[in-house]
């Protein structure tokens, strides 16, 4: 391993660039003659659209066109239906939502698109768009899944008779009950996994051109990889990619909502060859709000038993998802694919009922969110440990050490059928306490009661799942003055790949970092079967894609360095850059510029050198990161506030490419996490389904004063089911950290007898705790 | 945002001269909390008229028992102000937490009063420190200052050009900044001046008001334990989703007591 | 109406509508793209610039407000040679961005608070950082860079 090569806490190459202002996101781009989108969204829950008129908005200052549902359709516009398949037991299919890209006849929830505006300017498109006239039948609306599901709830979709999308089963329902009523020691935890706003940074922004000549659209907006939105929109245009082209410059933050097939994006492609000029449609904040997929938004009910070692008997766990309106691209696969198959989290469960619902509700639709069903699932698992802790008269870490799945226990197959190669649990627990000063606590308890202040200690253990889909394609191309060009699959949106990868062809080919280039975000130029980055899969699948990439230049490379040196390429070494046969040596740049000389090839070989590998992965070979989180906390009794004191983090991530970067992973991870714990809350009017959190003004974004500083640490465990041994990395700290602060807080909170308090804990509901009202 | 013309008059007669014979107008300082408002079209006057060159309306000076900050001084100015601070750190306190240093720096004393927007913390100042409120046409007291929700007694060409707060014996401003916009869910500014005490909250109502129970209280005897027990009623409060009006209640009561504590028993 | 105004050290003479904010003509008038914005209600600080020194958020000024300003902007905080700020460097030193969306605002931020806080403790960067969001790095390496940049002596990898 060299100097700048894997492992080396390179600082990122991409930096300077981006700190002198010289990044260029979407926004940034202007086209000649563009014109400017503005949509009107449905200012109603839930409403019947008897009329519209556009006569007064036609005639607006600037307005070129004003666009509806019927004006997509005639042009075969297709309407967005997620292709996930799940029954319920009995066999009854999923019942699926069909979302036109604009609103047909009803809207479904507060935000929902009815009206396309295109003018001079922004500011035009958006004054013209108050001038729209809309007869609305309003209708009753609901907002959460509980209520949904009630027998006299408004219906979302008429057409399936109720809101339930899907009510999954897994396991026997009756054989787990009985285990647990048997069981020595049994405890049961409800619990509402809060909906959530992902909010990158950047809004969203999609700009189109077409050309005609060439009958293609070209496509700009930040993305998580281009390939599945030209795919997506090309399907609902009902053109053929290839009459797609969709770039993605830099990209500002995307946590895996920024991957999904946005119906502006078909819009604004299709308003682009329908008028042969450019458009642009730029979101405001409070738009992306509205607009932008949510997050989790889960009711858990769980009951688990312990025999009297305090051993888990078994788990019944019910989930019920909102899935929104209309369901998202994956809708039940994040309880199910994401949290189902991943539980029994770090704990050795065989015995397992597990039920999901998915509901339709008056809201904006949730999806794939940093986890993705995987902070849900750990988050319910470690609620469940540290109350069977209490039961069983256990201290917390114990009651875990007792149920992690261990080691000699790997591979070890979920019921749901993941293979967990390596992870050390019990090792990251031990670990965690020590760098937290476990044994130190409760001194700094006693501490802390003399100033008046409830101190607590919370434990976070998790595993989850990485990889994603199981397909990925890279490119390395050598130019002819020995550089290297990466073409990935996968897309960098802030997680530095340029960085990272350079480091994994430096081990292979010696490069100086800068003489490697990252060329991703153009379906002009990304590999056929690239796929993206999400679920915390490009270390591994863009990484070994490297990887092997590399390899085969140096085969290659080798055989050209062989009849340079007029010497048989078995006989032939690289080192260091180096070719050497006996004496003899060549540099691999001199390599690369006969390369490109066919003159001065073997017979028969094709000049340049430029691999490609499609890394099809085997099925089980998914990645576990995991590890735990302690998160230690001070509550102000008299307002219920709380201030971190300290956060511990130890990641298994395997080996790791870059310390800078991981840890960098894991603090995002973390933030994310303590903001659901402590801040984050997507509020609807119960009655109404009204929006009410649509800005940073009322929804908790946790801000720098929020955070403590992360003391982060690793516990390695190569992955054994990589070359590389990697794990991921991007998931992990949302998954440990809401139950680390809550456990912290529940811990503080001990003396006034509570077992659970839901999230975000806000100072006023730890007050109400404390004044003994319902929280 | 729709469009408007703009006025930059050169003194304070022309400013309230524009504002008298124009249709729809309304004057901008620091624009801190004006911008916002017609960016999200919740305002569309037809003129704003620019305060920032009009000469004068900066600064800070003391004037007898008097500390004199002009309508245009800055939040930051006001912050970082060695007389602001030797006079009333409680006020440097107060401005010092305002939004944060980027707003610090554009908005403006003149500004925040005259909004009188409920959770602002200038006006817990305003009245907790007796201030009078001067005007191109008059000076008003604090008590009669803020009216309502946005509201306050000033005319409709009535210019704020300063602010004179009485320089406390002692005083403490405590803040619980709402936990996502860290605006004041309770400012709380206690103040003893010669025999009399001021307690005045701001965040919690429709505007800033005294609570004064707890002064006769705090007159009788200045100890936290004096205002234990008072309570302001919740109905009379304002609640978020974030924040009830009954949480608001308690938040009160116990800042009541902490910024007593403060002046009675400072830390070394 | 015109408004002429110095940017990273250049004159600039313009004519804007009155209700042209500061970002607006950054980015398009002036196509200084470096600027960004992350929000519609003041509370994201990608926006913020230099004006006369100090840092404002360039969303919630009107350019008719800042007549004869100096306006520096991300695009303008390194050395003429290029030689980046010393907050610039330590943004890359200590991994205090990723996407790159928030940095431009939150770099200008911290060049203003180095200014005002020489030696700056941990409390106070975060306190002072109160007006800019990160979605990335959970603010970590941000605060450690701001720190090391103000004279503290910040652990580094």
């Amino acid at each position: 391993m060299g100097q700048f090569g894997i492992g080396q806490p390179i600082r990122r190459k991409e930096d300077v660039r981006l700190v002198t202002g010289g990044g260029r996101y979407s926004d940034d781009i202007q086209l000649e003659n563009q014109l400017h989108i503005h949509f009107f969204r449905s200012p109603h829950a839930h409403a019947g659209i008897s009329g519209i008129d556009l006569s007064a908005a036609r005639e607006a200052p600037g307005v070129h066109h004003v666009f509806v549902h019927e004006d997509l359709a005639a042009d075969g516009v297709q309407d967005l239906m997620t292709d996930v398949d799940f029954s319920d037991r009995d066999g009854t299919k999923i019942r699926r939502s069909r979302r036109p890209v604009l609103a047909r006849e009803r809207v479904r929830f507060v935000g929902e698109p009815v009206v396309m505006v295109i003018a001079e300017t922004r500011e035009q498109a958006r004054a013209a768009a108050d001038l729209i006239q809309i007869e609305w039948e309003e209708l009753p609306a609901v907002a959460s899944s509980v209520a949904a599901l009630a027998p006299d709830a408004p219906v979302v979709w008429p057409e399936f008779d109720n809101n339930l999308g899907l009510h999954w089963e897994l396991g026997d329902k009756d054989e787990i009950d009985a285990i647990i009523a048997g069981s020595a020691k049994s405890v049961t935890i409800d619990i509402v996994n809060n909906r959530l706003i992902p909010n990158p940074m950047e809004p969203r922004v999609a700009l189109a051109e077409y050309d005609a000549a060439s009958d293609r659209i070209t496509l700009y907006a930040p993305t998580q990889g281009v390939r599945g939105p030209q795919a997506g929109v090309a399907r609902l245009l009902g053109i053929k990619k290839e009459q797609l082209r969709v770039i993605s410059p830099d990209t500002g933050g995307g946590f895996g909502i920024r991957g999904k097939l946005y119906l502006e994006l078909v819009a604004v492609a299709w308003a682009a060859r329908k008028i042969g000029r450019p458009v642009k449609w730029l979101s405001t904040r409070s738009e992306t709000f509205v607009s932008d997929y949510h997050g989790r938004d889960q009711v858990n009910h769980a009951v688990m038993g312990f025999d009297e070692t305090g051993r888990i008997t078994a788990l019944h766990a019910e989930t019920i998802l909102n899935v929104g309106a209309y369901m998202g691209e994956n809708g039940p696969r994040l309880p199910i694919d994401g949290g189902g198959r991943i539980i029994p989290c770090s704990y050795d469960i065989e015995k397992f009922y597990f039920s999901v619902k998915t509901v339709y509700t008056n809201t904006v639709s949730t999806d794939t969110y940093r986890g993705a069903g995987r902070p849900e699932a750990n988050f319910l698992l470690e609620r469940l440990m540290d109350l069977g802790a209490e039961a069983c008269g256990l201290a917390r870490d114990e009651i875990r050490r007792r149920n992690f799945i261990a080691p000699a226990k790997m591979p070890y197959r979920t019921q749901m059928g993941l293979l967990i190669d390596s992870g050390d649990f019990a090792g990251s627990l031990d670990m965690a306490l020590k760098e937290a000063d476990y044994a130190g606590f409760p001194a700094r308890r006693k501490e802390s009661e003399a100033r008046g202040k409830l101190r607590g200690f919370g434990i976070g253990s998790f595993v989850e799942q990485s990889g994603g889909r199981p397909v990925e394609e890279m490119r390395v191309r050598i130019e002819a003055d020995g550089s290297a060009s990466i073409f990935s699959g996968t897309f960098s949106h802030g997680q530095g790949h340029d960085t990272a990868y350079a480091q994994i062809l430096h081990d292979h080919l010696n490069l100086p970092l800068e003489q490697v280039k990252l060329i991703q975000g153009d379906t002009d130029t990304t590999p056929a079967q690239g796929v993206g980055t999400f679920g915390s899969r490009s270390s591994m699948m863009g990484g070994v894609g490297i990887k092997r990439t590399a390899e085969q230049i140096v085969v290659k490379a080798t055989r050209i360095a062989g009849h340079l040196l007029q010497s048989d390429p078995e006989q032939v070494r690289f080192d260091e850059g180096v070719f050497h046969a006996g004496h003899a040596t060549v540099t691999f740049k001199e390599v690369a510029k006969a390369a490109h000389d066919p003159a001065r090839l073997p017979e028969g070989m094709a000049p340049g050198l430029d691999e490609n590998w499609v890394y099809n992965r085997h099925a089980d070979h998914f990645n576990f990161p995991n590890g735990c989180h302690i998160c230690e906390l001070e509550i102000d009794p008299d307002l219920g506030t709380v201030e971190i004191l300290r956060y511990t983090a130890v990641d298994d991530c395997g080996t790791v490419l870059n310390p800078l970067l991981v840890h960098g992973q894991v603090y995002g991870g973390v933030a994310q996490g303590l903001g659901q714990a402590m801040l984050e809350n997507t509020v609807y009017e119960e009655e109404t389904a009204q929006f009410l959190s649509g800005s940073f003004v009322d929804y908790g974004m946790p801000r720098a004063h929020h955070m403590a500083h992360i003391a982060a640490y690793f516990n390695v465990v190569p992955c054994k089911t990589n070359e590389l041994g990697v794990k991921g990395a991007g998931e992990a700290g949302a998954c440990a950290a809401p139950s680390a602060f809550v456990g912290a807080v529940v811990d503080a909170l001990k003396p006034y007898g509570v077992s659970h308090i839901d999230m975000p804990v806000t100072p006023e509901r730890i007050w109400r705790v404390i004044a003994g009202q319902a929280a | 945002m729709q469009s408007f013309g703009w006025l930059r008059p050169r003194s304070v007669e022309e400013a309230a001269e524009a504002l008298g014979n124009l249709e729809d107008p309304k004057l901008i300082s620091g624009g801190m909390t004006l911008i916002p408002t017609l960016k999200q079209d919740l305002a569309a006057p037809s003129d704003l008229i620019d305060l920032g060159a009009v000469p004068g309306l900066a600064g800070i000076s003391v004037e007898g028992d008097r500390l004199v900050i002009g309508a245009m001084t800055r939040h930051a100015d006001v912050a970082a102000s060695p007389i602001v601070r030797e006079k009333i750190l409680a006020l440097a306190v107060l401005a010092g937490g305002i939004g944060d240093p980027a707003v610090r720096r554009r908005g403006t004393i003149g500004g925040s009063v005259a909004n009188a927007d409920p959770a602002a913390d200038y006006p817990a100042g305003v009245l907790g420190l007796d201030a009078e409120v001067v005007t191109n046409e008059r000076v008003i007291p604090a008590d009669d200052f803020f009216v309502d929700l946005f509201e306050t007694a000033l005319g409709a060409t009535e210019i704020v050009t300063a602010v004179r707060f009485r320089i406390p014996d002692q005083a403490h401003y405590i803040k619980f900044p709402h936990p996502v916009s860290g605006y004041a869910v309770v400012g709380l500014m206690v103040a003893r001046l010669g025999n009399k005490v001021r307690v005045s909250v701001t965040g919690a109502g429709s505007h800033a008001f005294r609570v004064n129970e707890m002064e006769a209280a705090l007159e009788a005897s200045f100890k936290p334990e004096a205002v234990a027990g008072i309570i302001v009623d919740p109905d009379e409060l304002m609640g978020d989703m974030h924040c009830s009006a009954g949480y608001r209640s308690h938040v009160l009561g116990v800042l009541a007591k902490r910024a007593v504590a403060a002046i009675a028993s400072p830390r070394p | 109406m015109k408004v002429s105004l110095t940017v990273n050290g250049a004159a600039v003479e313009r004519d804007v509508e009155p209700n042209t904010l500061l970002a607006e003509f950054l980015r398009e008038n002036l196509r200084l793209t470096g600027t960004h914005v992350g929000c519609d209600t003041t509370q994201c600080g990608c926006c913020i610039v230099h004006v006369d020194g100090h840092a404002v958020k360039s969303c919630t000024v009107f350019v008719a407000q800042l007549g004869g300003a100096d306006i520096v902007t991300i695009e303008g905080l390194a050395g003429p040679d290029g030689q980046l700020h010393p907050v610039q460097a330590a943004f890359q030193e200590f991994h205090g961005l990723q996407c790159g969306f928030c940095t431009p605002g939150m770099v200008m931020m911290g060049a203003d608070i180095v200014k005002r806080h020489p030696c700056a403790d941990e409390k106070t960067v975060r306190h002072e950082l109160e007006g800019n969001l990160c979605r990335c790095t959970g603010y970590q390496g941000i605060v450690e860079a701001i720190m090391h940049a103000s004279g503290t002596k910040v652990e580094t990898h």
